[in-house]
């Protein structure tokens, strides 16, 4: 059986005549009200929409002469070169994922493990001074982290670490090319590293809040069954908080894409492409920041918009393929797996 | 209530006419401090300030062409035909040197020796050990290690990699060929760090490493530089005689523009990485008042403002090319063509 709703709202009961509706005086206006409120609002959020199409327009626009000469293989040419005007994409894009590959293969289980140990594990009292903490790390502005990674971290890198990944890990087959090179302390490892600990934050805040979102009902259900603390974490809390894992994950990885002032300082800046992670690289942001200022010549320039323009795509991609993702999941969401 | 409104819009107008009669300027970093401290100190004799964004060479040039500032400032001298084209008129105001720093265990400041060719070839990634014949031959009696070489560059562009890279394809065809000379280039090899301050953090940070940077960020981290063997085949260390030498056997005159690169002057105590930073002003000028007071600006800081100059290891123009600077302005005019200043 269906009801048919009538424009008061009111469900019709047979035998029952409705009283006509009519509005109080006093309501008269809100017709008006209403309209006004549902188109500024509308207005606004269609001035976000246009304000994202104008960047797009306008970075399509300023990056023209180099879309314009250099075509599709810009995305895949290795060279940059000033001098001669020759421009390409490949190391600045390798490097942007690079670092951020990096920094999320090491935030990831990270953050899982503090949220996990925030919620699940800690004693009550320990939980408010440690969320506060790691939330301080996300205040920290990235130019600190940067002079971070710099002046303390990456000299204690190379002297310590760089020697030592060498000496065991880098003696297998693939680490042997990924960790190949001198020690300089500085490079695509140290800006994944210095990356991560940024995200961290991110990440671990987001995580923790969905954590404290599971019923309790359904973990102590679990905990009754007799599962142990991993079984409830793996088989109850993840499964219903995945859409807000993966959505912090996603955010981690916008910051990671388009952080410039700290990998700046500790990627190296060299526009060369090298199989080893300890090998000074490039990234988009990195690139923007150092050269935009002193870009002389048309083709230099738009050469960097069309960077922007690369690294705007890139976000949009992964913000879009994220967002498939969660689909997917939602929809096989009930189903056994 | 209006009374108030009516003062506070008549404050803001003379807020706005006062901002007015300041000189705007913006480019060039490398000359940064000295024209802040001209214009601190013009300020407290004229009254008339000076406000100066180091944006970077490019950043002036696109400024002065789109006629946002009064001046503009780049370390790199505009092409003549540039100049014409876009209707400026250049001179130089400041010079400085570039040096070579290295960070090697036992080696002091001024202790290593190199030949412009030996740079070129360390900045080629053909030299990529301390301990080559290259480097010993140079330096007999100093103790070399066997460390790699790491090269440290710019990663922003920069009137200081240009001067390196302009010395560098003047005494080494094979750079000249490969890399050429520009604000920003191609490095075959090493890392690059963002501003003097990056360049000269790499170098201490990495050891094994040499970079170049300007001659007062050497002085100021008492970073191990090097000596350089000029055009007359001495070498030299860098310091205020070498690049004043330098720029004493200038022709100035020879280049439109007064766009004279300094690298490699003939003088037996001419320090081979030495440049100027230009001024750019419009020829004809729009606002003649305003370009009389950036002409008054820097005629009172060529006459006032050396020993200020000095202090922060640049080199103040010599007073026979400021007298040739000064005729030059005669070409900065109103729109009816008279001389603003």
């Amino acid at each position: 059986m269906s009801f048919v709703l009538d424009n008061t709202g009111t469900i019709p009961v047979p035998g029952v005549v409705p009283v006509p509706h009519s509005r109080p005086p006093m309501l008269r206006n809100n017709a008006l009200m209403d309209a006004l409120f549902r188109n500024t609002t509308r207005f606004f959020a269609f001035v976000v929409f246009s304000l994202l199409a104008a960047i797009l327009v306008s970075l399509v626009v300023g990056g023209w002469p180099s879309i314009a000469k250099f075509g599709g293989t810009f995305l895949f040419n290795p060279e940059w070169d000033p001098v001669q005007e020759e421009f390409g994409a490949l190391v600045p894009i390798v490097g942007t994922l690079a670092t951020s590959a990096i920094a999320l293969a090491i935030a990831i289980p990270v953050s899982f493990g503090i949220a996990l140990f925030l919620t699940e594990l800690s004693p009550v009292w320990l939980r408010r001074p440690l969320g506060t903490a790691i939330e301080m790390l996300a205040a920290i502005p990235s130019i600190i982290y940067g002079m971070w990674g710099l002046f303390v971290f990456a000299p204690a890198f190379q002297t310590y670490v760089q020697p030592a990944l060498q000496n065991t890990v880098g003696q297998l087959p693939i680490f042997s090319t990924l960790f190949s090179g001198p020690p300089m302390g500085i490079g695509m490892l140290t800006a994944g590293i210095i990356l991560s600990v940024m995200v961290i934050p991110f990440i671990t805040a987001v995580m923790r809040d969905v954590f404290e979102l599971v019923p309790p009902l359904l973990k102590e259900s679990a905990y009754g069954l007799g599962s142990t603390t991993w079984e409830v974490v793996w088989r109850v809390v993840l499964p219903f908080t995945k859409v807000g894992v993966i959505g912090g994950v996603m955010l981690g990885l916008g910051r990671a894409l388009g952080e410039t002032m700290a990998v700046t300082f500790v990627i190296g800046n060299a526009h060369n492409l090298s199989r080893s992670l300890f090998a000074p690289g490039n990234s988009i942001a990195s690139a923007l920041a150092n050269e935009f200022n002193e870009a002389v010549g048309e083709v230099y320039t738009a050469a960097l918009i069309e960077l922007g323009l690369i690294l705007f795509v890139i976000t949009t991609v992964v913000l879009a393929c994220s967002k498939l993702l969660l689909m997917q999941l939602a929809r096989r969401e009930g189903v056994k797996s | 209530m209006q009374k108030t409104i009516i003062l506070a819009a008549a404050a803001s107008l003379v807020a706005v006419a006062a901002q007015a009669a300041d000189i705007t300027g913006a480019g060039a970093t490398f000359p940064y401090p000295i024209y802040a401290k001209w214009a601190d100190a013009y300020k407290k004799s004229t009254n008339v300030g000076m406000n100066y964004q180091s944006i970077g060479s490019g950043g002036g040039i696109k400024q002065i062409t789109a006629k946002t500032v009064d001046f503009g400032a780049s370390d790199m001298p505009m092409k003549p035909e540039d100049l014409e084209k876009n209707g400026l008129v250049q001179f130089p105001a400041i010079m400085g040197g570039v040096v070579p720093v290295v960070k090697l265990e036992g080696i002091q400041p001024g202790q290593l020796k190199f030949t412009g060719a030996l740079l070129a070839d360390i900045y080629l990634g053909k030299v990529s050990k301390w301990n080559d014949p290259a480097i010993a031959r140079l330096n007999p009696g100093v103790k070399l290690p066997g460390d790699n070489i790491t090269v440290v560059h710019r990663s922003d562009g920069s009137g200081t990699t240009f001067l390196w890279s302009n010395y560098l394809s003047k005494v080494s065809p094979d750079f000249k060929g490969t890399v050429g000379e520009g604000t920003a280039v191609k490095w075959p090899a090493g890392v690059g760090g963002k501003g003097n301050e990056g360049v000269a953090s790499y170098v201490q940070k990495i050891n094994g490493a040499i970079g170049y940077v300007e001659y007062a960020y050497a002085k100021q981290n008492k970073l191990a530089y090097g000596q350089v063997q000029n055009k007359a085949g001495k070498f030299v260390s860098p310091d205020d005689a070498t690049f004043k030498a330098a720029a004493a056997n200038a022709d100035w005159n020879s280049v439109p523009g007064m766009g004279v690169i300094l690298t490699e002057q003939a003088g037996d105590q001419a320090w081979p990485i030495t440049g100027a930073s230009f001024i750019l002003l419009h020829a004809k000028q729009e606002k003649p008042e305003a370009g009389r007071d950036v002409l008054k600006f820097f005629d009172w800081a060529f006459r006032n403002g050396g020993k200020m100059a000095e202090e922060l290891d640049y080199v103040p123009m010599p007073d026979p090319v400021v007298k040739s600077i000064e005729a030059s302005w005669k070409k900065i005019t109103d729109s009816g063509g008279k001389p603003v200043l």
